[in-house]
């Protein structure tokens, strides 16, 4: 769906320069299943691009097709120009690809990885010393380039898998949930090298969970629901479009909560029912909240925030993303 | 100029699986004892028939010569040693890569592709049964157990064993469900090494002896003796031809399975 704000941007860019990756009508099933229904989309050179989205969306799915590892059922793929299905060799030689599940060699330590990857993509053992060696102290991590692969934590093991990505310089980054898993810390640091390679002008592609990676990270995202996209745009244009400013969350305590849906109405604009609170989307929620209360509607607790993608895709899909 | 480019490009593509084979190299390059664990087994047979049946077996005709039973045996025991490290190789090892390491997965989001990692799999096998062969082939040769120079052909027979037999236990493998389909592999093995014309001449088996030519040891196994013996003839081509033949067919199966399971 093609977001109206942004559309006469969009327009001018897109005729100015090619997609890095172009989708159309891109289809995948496994047998009966069809886990990507028919989706298009175009990353542009240089930016971040997020794929957003629930379990089973069909993000990984996606990932694997740019990756030039899952041919598409049907539909039309093509990076830099090239087609998966013919050039998926020289395709692969400029792609860097962090899987969901990190795939390590463990029969070798951390330098090895980076070395042996090098020599796939055919670079010079000499060349490899070094790439390896910067890419070591890139990801923070010189100090393990000797140790194996095991024992490492799983922030560490991510960040090994960035710095073996990066070894054939790649022009487009491909990261399938590059911090599902990590302590709020190791997630910052990750965020912060990945910055730094969109800096360097390098493409990246990113699926996420976490609204927050995706505000943090994403130029523009699409968010995908049961192999669809449902929507497409900037973190902020999405925000705009499909939330308030602000949300007004509320807790009245168990089972109370349906009670006070029509009450909570009538100072928002919109309404959300949840499980264990009610979040009223308006422009002011201090002020929402004020007139409930001078209405003697006391909840137990409430909470003014910003609204966030979660709302976009609670609005999209009336379900929220973690749960 | 197109000529050059084609023949840059065909360097490319004979390198692309060599990285397998530098990968293990470097695996093993911690590990080498366990490679060479792989020679104890052969040479204690060696010794054991050297020191003990040998003198109550007494002299067997082959080719119409006669020879001293250990000499009899040697090229067998090297045939099938060349065997049993392929398969060793090509099996277990390449299941734990395939399933439990994700190593193949890794390998083909880079330029590599499904068939580079069954010829770089099968490669290294072939070369490191080749490096059993040549150290067993030097043992045979000290304890005197060699007819003729022509021994030598038995390193490049025992690489050509080895890859028929690498091609054929990678591509079992790529059908194994779990660990437990492995217990299959030895129940595979065990009677080829025991009836392929290893301990006793094929005439042992009387009118039946057409079934040993199912075997593919034993295709193996007359090669490495028609090397000990220095005999050459015709025949012996349809020996090779048979290891080839099985060899590529493994080979192709393999990576076809490889694309079909990982690239899905
Ligand atoms: N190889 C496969 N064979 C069969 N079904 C598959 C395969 N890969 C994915 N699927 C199915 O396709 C759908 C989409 O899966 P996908 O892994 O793309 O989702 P995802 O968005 O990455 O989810 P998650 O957030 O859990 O990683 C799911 O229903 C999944 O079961
Ligand atoms: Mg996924």
């Amino acid at each position: 769906m093609p977001n109206r704000n942004l559309g006469p941007i969009f327009v001018t860019v897109t005729s100015m320069r090619e997609g890095v990756i172009t989708a159309t009508g891109l289809v995948k099933s496994f047998g009966g299943l069809v886990a990507v229904g028919g989706i298009d989309f175009t990353v542009m050179p240089g930016e971040a691009f997020g794929f957003l989205g629930p379990n089973g969306a069909g993000k990984t799915s996606t990932m694997r097709m740019i990756g030039c590892v899952s041919p598409p059922t049907t539909g039309d793929l093509q990076l830099f120009g090239l087609d998966p299905r013919h050039d998926g060799r020289t395709i692969r030689a400029r792609l860097g690809v962090v899987p969901q599940m990190d795939q390590l060699d463990n029969e070798l330590t951390v330098v090895e990885n980076l070395l042996i990857y090098a020599r796939y993509f055919d670079i010079s053992r000499r060349e490899a010393r070094s790439r390896a060696t910067e890419l070591l102290e890139f990801v923070q991590l010189s100090e393990r380039a000797n140790s194996k692969v095991e024992p490492l934590s799983g922030g560490q093991k991510r960040r090994v898998s960035i710095a073996r990505s990066l070894i054939n310089d790649p022009d487009v980054l491909i990261l399938d949930e590059p911090t599902t898993g990590l302590d709020p810390q190791a997630r910052h640091v990750l965020w912060d090298r990945l910055y730094q390679l969109k800096e360097e002008g390098r493409t990246l592609v990113l699926t996420t969970h976490y609204m927050d990676e995706a505000e943090q990270l994403c130029d523009r995202l699409v968010v995908m629901d049961g192999g669809r996209i449902v929507a497409e745009g900037s973190p902020q244009s999405l925000i705009a479009t499909y939330a308030t400013r602000e949300v007004l969350e509320l807790r009245f305590g168990r089972g109370r909560n349906a009670d006070h849906v029509a009450d909570a109405a009538e100072v928002g604009e919109r309404v959300e029912e949840l499980p264990d609170r009610l979040l009223v989307y308006t422009t002011d929620g201090e002020g929402s909240l004020a007139t409930l209360r001078n209405r003697n509607i006391v909840p137990d607790s409430a909470l003014v925030r910003r609204s966030s993608l979660e709302d976009v895709f609670l609005r999209l899909t009336g379900r929220t993303l973690v749960d | 100029m197109s000529l050059v480019t084609t023949s840059a490009s065909v360097w490319r593509d004979i390198r692309r699986p060599q990285r397998l084979i530098e990968r293990s190299a470097m695996v093993y390059r911690r590990n080498w004892i366990i490679i060479l664990s792989g020679l104890f087994e052969p040479m204690l047979f060696l010794l054991s028939i050297r020191v003990g049946l040998s003198q109550l077996v007494g002299d067997v005709e082959v080719s119409g010569r006669r020879i001293a039973y250990d000499e009899f045996v040697a090229p067998g025991l090297l045939a099938a040693a060349a065997m049993n490290g392929a398969i060793f190789d090509s099996t277990m090892n390449i299941f734990h890569k395939w399933k439990a390491s994700k190593l193949y997965d890794a390998l083909l989001t880079t330029p590599l592709t499904a068939a580079d990692i069954a010829v770089g799999e099968i490669g290294w096998a072939v070369l490191r049964g080749t490096i059993y062969a040549t150290a067993f082939l030097i043992t045979m040769a000290a304890m005197g157990m060699v007819e003729s120079a022509w021994v030598v052909m038995a390193v490049p027979v025992a690489a050509l064993i080895g890859f028929t037999f690498a091609s054929l236990g990678m591509a079992a493998t790529t059908f194994m469900r779990s660990w437990a389909d492995f217990e299959y592999v030895p129940a595979a093995t065990l009677p080829l090494f025991l009836f392929s014309a290893t301990f006793y001449p094929v005439s042992a088996y009387g009118d039946w002896s057409w079934v040993v030519n199912l075997s593919p040891l034993y295709h193996g196994v007359e090669l490495v003796r028609a090397a000990n013996l220095g005999v050459w003839e015709a025949a012996l081509l349809a020996h090779v031809a048979v290891l080839v033949v099985l060899g590529v067919a493994g080979t192709t199966v393999a990576a076809r399975r490889i694309e079909k399971l990982l690239l899905s």
